[in-house]
């Protein structure tokens, strides 16, 4: 018998506010709900605009387990369809980008489709008279999804009909998508490269939570930054100066003090970040020109209003996380209960000088590549968690740190650093989007 | 150098990754080398397209004491690796450059705890003479399959 399905009140049991049950991680049926709730509820990211360019270019995504496309349609539009023929149920395409030309063309029995989903051809069609084919869905082509923001270039989708819009489900957090495309002099963000792509053998919340998790870069890095350090003190009268490479590493180390006073932002609806007032993006060494280039573009004021908000990690709910000084999203694309694709991607700033890419490029492998020594140090973390929380000898995850018995849910409040605050803040959203419309198809099914 | 003290090399630099000599295997590295995975197909430009790792000898070292550090748990317990390569073609004798090119198909195989995951592709040695011994100026590993999402490589192809 299903324990959570249809069952509400089990789903919100499960968080407890300073504690998250152990099933959120672990039980597959959890994971099936996610996929059918929580996923096509939220505001989910499939990609970026500038992968759009031309007439007849799409990407392909996944929204909780459902593929779906993005095109560039003749009129200039993108729409974003299911990704499944309307015949047989045939993946139209298959690649994570490409150009289909005038229409996208089903390799199975040859339906072919207009850019914005609508039928175009079928062979024989004459066998279709008659037979109340212009009924059927499938008349009407590949499916349309409705409801899509684009921001800043940002392609979100909603899958569910009813729920949060846009504004209402990001509200203040799309401030770090702001900052992070107005480092660009020409205020753009562009995708001109594919991601480094990372499978982790755990859940997916995991890597969500981490980033905001402030306490174990010191711990579970001193493996790598720790080493990287001591082997740069050791070396460095060997240099001129202090490389690129050593001003990434390094910062992972500050100390405990250092992440308390840079401080956790939460928002409502699970959207939060560290690094309020400074992170360990903010000793990076200036690049020739670009101050300057900023300045030109936006004026003094502006361009050090921008330059100066280094913010770290920023959470948009549910599963992708964007470090805007440095200009990289990362997706957490759940597989299953514990499995997880990661695909970290590097932003280019429009006009800016290609240093600023260049050190983009070196995070994300120094990061969150499969040959990250500090991806290492993270993956044997989540590992063992996925392993050690099938013990009984405790049900539930500890997230107490800095808890208060009062802690609102839905707020903006900037708090303590080391706070777990964020951690709890996404599981609040959690439990939302979870029982959202649940109780209503319950009844609908009655 | 004859063609038989390149392709030794080359065989030799694997064995020395094999057999975890790791401070016998940073020293085959010029001062200046370089390790790079690409992450495209035929790609021209490490810098400014993304890479799986590229890198000098100082994240080398790096990656090298990390390996034996008491609190790298992600090797506890430890990995080992195995190259399997095909006899390396020498594609320069360096006539022009002083710099010997090679290719060598291979198949590589990283093992930790109960796992075991297997790699091919080609790695192509850009290689230099110093003091009469040959060096590592350019290592560059192309995967068969640059582009799948792996899970951790945590040694060296």
């Amino acid at each position: 018998m299903d324990r959570y399905r249809g069952n509400s009140q089990a789903i919100a049991e499960l968080v407890k506010g300073h504690a998250v049950h152990r099933d959120v991680y672990v039980d597959k049926e959890i994971f099936e709900l996610e996929m059918e709730q929580l996923f096509p509820n939220s505001w989910i990211y499939i990609g970026h605009e500038s992968q759009l360019k031309n007439t007849g270019d799409f990407i392909t995504s996944k929204i909780g387990n459902q593929p779906v496309l993005a095109s560039r349609h003749r009129d200039g539009q993108v729409y974003v369809l299911h990704n499944r023929c309307p015949h047989k149920g045939v993946k139209i395409a298959s690649e994570a980008c490409g150009n289909t030309g005038k229409f996208f063309r089903c390799p199975y029995h040859a339906w072919s489709f207009k850019t914005d989903g609508s039928l175009l051809a079928i062979p024989l069609k004459k066998g279709y008279e008659g037979t109340g084919f212009d009924t059927d869905q499938a008349a009407k082509g590949l499916k349309r999804i409705e409801n899509v923001k684009i921001y800043r270039g940002l392609i979100f989708v909603r899958l569910a009909e009813e729920g949060l819009s846009f504004e209402e489900f990001f509200g203040d957090a799309l401030s770090t998508i702001d900052n992070m495309a107005d480092r660009s002099p020409e205020g753009e963000l562009e995708v001109i490269s594919q991601p480094i792509r990372y499978m982790h053998t755990c859940n997916w919340k995991m890597l969500v939570e981490n980033q905001t998790d402030t306490c174990h870069p010191m711990v579970a890095h001193e493996s790598s930054a720790g080493t990287a350090v001591s082997v740069w003190e050791r070396e460095k009268d060997n240099f001129t100066e202090t490389p690129m490479a050593v001003q990434l590493y390094a910062p992972f180390m500050s100390p405990y003090e250092f992440y308390e006073g840079a401080g956790i932002r939460v928002w409502p609806n699970g959207h939060g970040h560290t690094g309020v007032s400074g992170s360990i993006h903010q000793d990076y060494e200036d690049v020739d020109g670009y101050q300057d280039m900023m300045v030109e573009a936006y004026g003094k004021e502006r361009a050090a209003e921008i330059l100066g908000d280094i913010r770290h990690n920023t959470i948009y709910f549910p599963n992708i996380m964007v470090k805007g000084p440095v200009g990289i999203l990362r997706n957490f694309i759940p597989l299953g209960v514990d499995k997880t694709l990661v695909e970290s991607w590097v932003f280019k700033l429009k006009g800016a000088p290609d240093k600023l890419y260049e050190r983009g490029l070196m995070y994300n492998r120094f990061i969150n590549a499969p040959t990250s020594i500090v991806g290492h140090d993270d993956l044997e973390m989540y590992e063992r968690a996925q392993e050690g929380l099938l013990s009984n000898g405790n049900e539930w995850v500890n997230l107490r740190r800095l808890w208060e018995d009062d802690e609102p849910e839905e707020t903006t409040e900037v708090v303590n650093g080391t706070s777990e605050r964020q951690m709890r803040n996404q599981f609040y959203a959690w439990r939302k989007f979870m029982v959202q419309n649940m109780d209503k198809a319950v009844e609908a099914a009655e | 150098m004859n063609r038989d003290d390149l392709i030794d090399f080359v065989y030799d630099e694997a064995a020395a990754i094999d057999q975890m000599r790791w401070n016998d295997w940073l020293a085959l590295y010029h001062k200046d080398g370089r390790y790079w995975m690409p992450l495209e197909w035929q790609q021209e430009d490490p810098i400014l397209q993304p890479s799986l790792m590229y890198e000098d000898r100082l994240l080398l070292t790096v990656r090298v004491e990390r390996l034996t550090g008491e609190r790298t748990f992600s090797q506890k317990p430890k990995s080992r690796c195995h190259h399997l390569m095909e006899r390396p073609r020498i594609l320069s004798m360096g006539e022009d450059d002083g710099v010997y090119k090679l290719r060598t198909s291979f198949i590589y195989t990283e093992t930790r705890g109960d796992l075991l995951e297997r790699f091919s592709g080609w790695v192509s040695h850009e290689l230099v003479e110093v003091d009469g011994a040959l060096q590592i100026m350019l290592k560059r590993i192309d995967l068969i399959n640059f582009d799948a999402p792996f899970s951790n490589i945590q040694l060296f192809i």
